[in-house]
């Protein structure tokens, strides 16, 4: 259980997250989402306890996350936006650093990184230098290491920037059978598709408030099941509708072509982070 | 290593030839002097630079802060591996003057205070690299601080040659104790114990002033 309560987040005269409560129960594939400075890697970085919270508490099973409480930290495991890999080091030797810093015994590092190399594919490269990896290998091999010392947490910070599609969708199924076998998981992410497929519930962090809190399916409701899209000044427009009909008799006025389609989360998202100017 | 290797030859062999210092050559009075000020560069710069680097370029940092270590762990990991780096270059040191025959009086209060040194620089180090956040700022405190220290505090010239204000300025820095501690030839019993005491007070501040820091630096 994880537990966000009244936590803010200022930087100078900035506020990056501001009063967010929140709470992450066992064992959810929980998503943050939200426009670019929005607040969602601060949030991150503070339960990682790589930021302290200005003000407010974040906890993890009861107890407050702090830089030296040991215990929490090791149910925790962090897949940072940036790459943060020792490059000078091979695969294996950055698996083997973690190992050793997580405290695990030498036969469970062994065979946990036999494990996670095979896993992520990365078992033939394992001697070789990490800045010879291309990013795809990278953001796998951050993977492993998170998942090195078997965490209860994960944290994913935009875990699929710069992943082309067929590894994406990998990446995809990796993490909904992590979470299927009970890992709890959080998740920041520009894609919006990404939190719609895998999230059984998502946040959409604006300005550093979280503005919606729900189901994906629920959210896209919410606004309306149907977009009607069209073209007007320079620009594309759309109205969301609760039906098909309702939009098929909005769009029957119009000139010029139309378009109608079930929405998405990203639809949501946009029209709920006022990035687009309502019809 | 080179810096080290270059002033034993300009100011020992070349400059300093012919040169007597308190009645014996100028090479046997360098030495200690460039002793401690190579063992406070490497110590320093080594924990210094690797954190800052950590910290702003390879983000290595994070890695560390997120693991399930303590602070004073961490701190300690990296103070020691730094004042070891400090000990190596005091051993090179030490072997070249043996080579050339320079006088030096090796005894366990001087190994005591060098190893003392390289653990306060490496602390400052540890200090130094939390609270810096870019290269060129760090590049700022070696100009500005550490480098002046190298050339000012007793190293390669006795500190009574000080203008008086500045003198007992230079007197409080760490480096200078380090040096007048490794040449401690002479003096009293309470000088003797007073430069450790000073470095011992500076390695506490320093210490406690990083681990506190290590609990809040991103």
């Amino acid at each position: 259980m994880l537990v966000f309560d009244s936590v803010t987040k200022k930087y100078g005269t900035v506020t990056a997250v501001d009063n967010l409560n929140l709470e992450i129960p066992k064992g959810e594939f929980f998503g943050l989402l939200g426009p670019n400075g929005a607040g969602k890697t601060t949030t991150v970085r503070m339960l990682s306890t790589l930021t302290a919270p200005t003000s407010g508490s974040i906890l993890v099973d009861g107890r407050q996350v702090d830089r030296n409480l040991t215990e929490i930290k090791a149910k925790i495991g962090v897949v940072p936006q940036h790459m943060n890999l020792e490059t000078e080091m091979t695969a294996w030797q950055n698996l083997e650093l973690h190992g050793c810093l997580y405290g695990l015994q030498k036969d469970i590092r062994q065979k946990r990184i036999d494990e996670l190399l095979e896993f992520t594919n990365l078992s033939d490269r394992a001697n070789e230098m990490v800045k010879n990896f291309s990013g795809g290998m990278k953001r796998k091999l951050m993977i492993a290491r998170a998942l090195m010392h078997e965490p209860e947490i994960l944290l994913m910070d935009e875990p699929t920037v710069g992943l082309d599609a067929a590894v994406r969708r990998k990446m995809w199924d990796l993490m909904k059978g992590l979470n299927k076998n009970g890992l709890t998981v959080v998740l920041t992410t520009h894609y919006i598709e990404e939190a719609e497929i895998l999230c059984s519930r998502v946040g959409l962090m604006h300005g550093g408030k979280l503005v919606e809190l729900d189901a994906p399916q629920k959210l896209i409701q919410k606004t309306g099941a149907f977009v009607l899209e069209y073209f007007e000044n320079g620009g594309t427009r759309s109205r969301f509708f609760n039906t098909r009909q309702e939009a098929i008799e909005s769009a029957a006025g119009m000139e010029g072509s139309v378009n109608i389609r079930p929405a998405n989360l990203e639809d949501t998202f946009i029209k709920l982070t006022k990035r687009k100017v309502e019809g | 290593m080179i810096a080290p290797v270059l002033y034993l030859i300009v100011f020992g062999w070349g400059l300093g030839s012919g040169i007597n210092v308190g009645g014996s050559s100028y090479i046997n009075f360098v030495i200690p002097g460039i002793i401690a000020l190579t063992t406070m560069t490497l110590s320093f710069s080594t924990v210094a630079n690797d954190i800052n680097i950590a910290r702003t370029y390879t983000r290595t940092f994070e890695e560390f802060m997120v693991a399930p270590v303590s602070m004073l762990v961490y701190a300690a990991g990296k103070i020691t591996a730094g004042a070891l780096r400090g000990l190596y270059s005091a051993l090179i040191i030490v072997l070249l003057a043996i080579v050339f025959q320079a006088g030096l009086r090796l005894d366990l209060y001087f190994i005591m205070i060098t190893i003392l040194n390289c653990f306060v620089f490496s602390a400052l180090g540890l200090t130094a690299g939390l609270i810096i956040d870019s290269h060129g700022d760090m590049a700022k405190f070696s100009n500005f601080v550490i480098t002046p220290m190298s050339f000012l505090c007793g190293t390669f010239f006795p500190l009574d040659k000080m203008p008086v204000g500045l003198k007992e300025i230079i007197w409080v820095l760490p480096l200078t104790q380090t040096s007048l501690a490794l040449r401690s030839q002479g003096e009293s019993v309470f000088q003797t114990l007073l430069h450790p005491t000073i470095l011992i007070i500076y390695l506490l501040i320093f210490i406690i002033t990083g681990v506190r820091l290590c609990k809040k630096a991103e």
